[in-house]
């Protein structure tokens, strides 16, 4: 028989198993066969194709939670193909797309159109959330019940806050008929109001109205009380202030069902970076101090941020080319989620296994996927990258149609190498030698 | 470190008054950049007394001004600064623009510099448009107030104002800046410009119009004028910037008036000889009394008109120079 191939004398990392040793993944027909030290073949009895990793690392195919799409409706700005290609570049197999699209997913019809574009597409594992309110609107639930059968992942606003409490205590309470879980974008909306920068100094400088840092933590707060009256899971969407993460830490410490992602740039950059009114760096929430950046790393080593999202948002150059109050907010991401992950591994900051844990199986865990895990049995989603050679950041070779991203230039350690997508190689950084 | 040449000398020995390209900010300025341009400006203010007030030092360039927002003072100002150097001034207000018309700030920059300026002053309601705008376009760019971050010129004519009144420098000085702090560019400008030159800064608002940070630039931030006003040389009033407030951020004018407002009684508090400025336009009844801001002895506010032309003559000048030197810097 063919299609059975070994990967072997590669590092192998799985955050869910806390393995990190030199072995092989055996793979046959898209699935993990074997792996560990040790993978037993018989060479005689078959041709096995054999690729030797030199070492190089191999960890679970990256789940991220939070990817902004421009289908259906702004394809100019990114298709499920271009972010296929961008998520496979980046080692991305599985990603989960929030419904802010135009039209809002808040249809069963829409969740099957995802699907099965993503299915033609055919590179890497598409979900999608659906919309918790009607046209995102705030104000009427969703069909919930008959979204989640359709194959809604979460319920949640994409960007937009849900504000009103009621609404939201019916949404936690609801969802727990199908234990399902809503997903919150930590702001309240009125103390945001027409901010565009996080409020301190640099935004006093710059004379930028702030946003103060306090809008997400009373946000976050206030879902907590609710969800220890409904039961409902909760997911918090970007955590960016140290309140805000210890609002988290006291809830899960308290037996709460929360759960949190943070992204890339929240522990990269802090708000400094708009200095010079760099629009690329404007994203909501808004970039924090250097305070909330380093609560940020400490929320990912100590496990109160279970997971790192790229929070992937497609901007054409019209929309940030503009004067910094008008700029859109959002920054690409997906190419640079491993390599900035990495950084916070190679300074000390996280331990290996617990940044990928962040970008694999905690993910996967939350949302209940079948993802990020290098498990005998599972479809066969990993990446081969080198932990250590360095480079830099060039967003003119992204694949992603946007090239709206902060890390433009930085240099990195840290490079994906090849991405396999149910055995298949999807991405090959150098697809000669 | 006055450096008292004249405008001609000047352009003769082609020293720099000023090394930078454009002037989009206080911020980042030296004392000495800052002193310069003032000596520059003094010049221009005896010139500007003349019967004869013109000058060729621009002839051949032309000026654009482009204000996205309204002005009167500023604009005319400028205006008036560049044609008495002898050059093309062309005004152009946003409701004659194609702005108006979906373009973007950046494709109007470009089909300006298409049209070869050599000076463009802008005026816009966004901060840091005017940096984005200078990052686009090959001439040289005056910031002439940009959302809530800077209006440089102002600081600069505010500082000649009080040097020519006191006949000193700004040293030791205790400047109260009073009122909307928060939406203000000529406070932030002239907090950079007085902590730069060796002032004592104040701030004096109720905490909604005191912008977070602020006393991280080195101002001593206060909520009442009686604190405020205490001992204070120079005491510079702003304007309730009502267009640019979202939400309420005083409970109403006639108690702004009440607390905030500068009348004879909490003018008692500052030195006998305090002296008032206002940038303008003012409110009369609402941050000021009337009668003060008439009063000859105590206030500026005349005064920072006349300074404006010649600060601008100056910068203009500055700038002009520049672009005919090969080490001018890029930014600011």
């Amino acid at each position: 028989m063919l299609n059975r191939k070994l990967f072997k004398n590669a590092r192998l990392l799985d955050p869910s198993t806390g393995l990190d040793q030199i072995g092989s993944v055996l793979i046959r027909d898209g699935k993990i066969e074997d792996i560990g030290p040790k993978v037993f073949i018989d060479t005689t009895q078959e041709d096995i194709e054999v690729e030797d990793c030199g070492g190089k690392c191999i960890a679970p195919g990256l789940v991220d939670m939070r990817v902004t799409t421009g289908e259906p409706g702004s394809g100019h700005l990114e298709t499920l193909e271009t972010v296929s290609k961008a998520a496979v570049a980046g080692g991305i197999t599985t990603i989960v797309c929030l419904p802010n699209t135009e039209p809002v997913i808040d249809d069963m019809a829409l969740l099957e159109f995802i699907e099965r574009r993503g299915a033609e597409v055919g590179l890497i594992n598409i979900k999608s959330y659906a919309a918790a309110t009607k046209g995102s609107l705030g104000e009427e639930m969703s069909e919930l019940g008959l979204l989640y059968h359709a194959g809604a992942i979460g319920f949640t606003d994409g960007d937009k806050a849900i504000s009103n409490p009621m609404v939201m205590r019916r949404l936690l309470s609801y969802s727990t008929v199908f234990n399902s879980i809503v997903l919150q974008h930590p702001e309240v909306a009125d103390l945001v109001a027409d901010g565009v920068m996080s409020e301190g100094l640099t935004a006093t400088r710059l004379g930028l109205s702030g946003i103060p840092p306090v809008a997400e933590v009373i946000m976050i707060e206030r879902d907590l009380r609710l969800v220890e009256l409904t039961g409902g899971r909760y997911h918090v969407s970007r955590v960016t202030t140290k309140a805000g993460i210890e609002a988290i830490r006291k809830a899960k410490k308290s037996g709460l069902s929360v759960t949190c992602d943070t992204a890339p740039h929240y522990f990269a950059l802090n708000e400094d970076a708009v200095i010079d009114y760099r629009t690329f760096a404007k994203v909501s929430p808004p970039l924090r101090s250097e305070i909330d950046r380093i609560a940020v790393l400490e929320g990912i080593e100590d496990g109160t941020i279970d997971a790192i999202a790229s929070d992937h948002t497609p901007r054409d150059q019209d929309s940030k080319r503009l004067p910094f109050d008008q700029a859109a907010f959002g920054v690409v991401g997906l190419e640079t989620l491993l390599c900035v992950t990495l950084e916070a591994v190679h300074n000390g900051s996280v331990s290996l296994l617990k940044a990928l844990g962040a970008v694999t199986v905690n993910p996967s865990k939350i949302l209940g996927l079948e993802a990020g895990e290098l498990i005998a049995g599972r479809d066969a989603d990993f990446v081969i990258f080198d932990m250590s050679v360095a480079g830099r950041i060039q967003a003119e070779n992204f694949y992603s149609k946007c090239k709206n991203s902060p890390f433009d230039g930085r240099p990195v350690q840290g490079r994906v190498l090849k991405t396999i997508r149910s055995g298949k190689v999807v991405f090959d950084s150098n697809p000669i030698g | 470190m006055a450096l008292m040449t004249n405008p001609t000398d000047i352009q003769q020995e082609n020293s720099p008054v000023y090394s930078y390209r454009h002037l989009l900010s206080i911020e980042g300025l030296s004392r000495f950049d800052i002193e310069k341009l003032l000596d520059l400006a003094d010049e221009y203010v005896e010139t500007n007394r003349q019967a004869d007030k013109k000058h060729a030092i621009l002839r051949g360039r032309t000026l654009i001004n482009m204000f996205f927002e309204n002005s009167t003072r500023t604009r005319t100002s400028f205006e008036l600064a560049g044609k008495r150097l002898g050059g093309d001034v062309i005004n152009m207000s946003v409701s004659s623009s194609s702005i108006k018309k979906g373009e973007t700030l950046i494709d109007t920059a470009m089909t300006l510099n298409a049209m070869h300026p050599d000076v463009l002053v802008v005026r816009h309601a966004d901060s840091g448009s005017v940096h984005l705008l200078a990052e686009k376009v090959n001439c040289s760019v005056i910031n002439a107030g940009d959302g809530s971050h800077e209006h440089p010129t102002q600081a600069l004519l505010d500082a000649l104002a009080i040097r020519r009144r006191l006949g000193r420098g700004l040293e030791g000085l205790i400047v109260a800046i009073c009122g909307d702090i928060a939406h203000s560019r000529v406070a932030r400008s002239n907090i950079h410009l007085l902590s730069i030159m060796g002032a004592r800064v104040r701030a004096v608002a109720p905490p909604t119009l005191i912008p977070e940070g602020l006393e991280r630039l080195g101002v001593e931030v206060h909520h009442n004028m009686s604190s405020g006003l205490k001992d204070a040389d120079i005491i510079m009033m702003l304007r309730l910037q009502t267009e640019r407030m979202k939400g309420s951020y005083v409970p109403s004018i006639r108690e702004y008036y009440e607390l905030y407002g500068l009348n004879s009684n909490k003018l008692k508090m500052a030195k006998p000889d305090a002296l008032i400025m206002h940038p303008g336009p003012m409110n009369r009844g609402v941050e000021i009394d009337s009668e003060l801001a008439d009063d000859i002895d105590r206030s500026l506010i005349r005064e920072q008109v006349e300074m404006g032309v010649a600060v601008r003559m100056a910068c203009l000048q500055a700038l002009v120079d520049n672009q005919t030197v090969p080490w001018a810097k890029n930014q600011s």
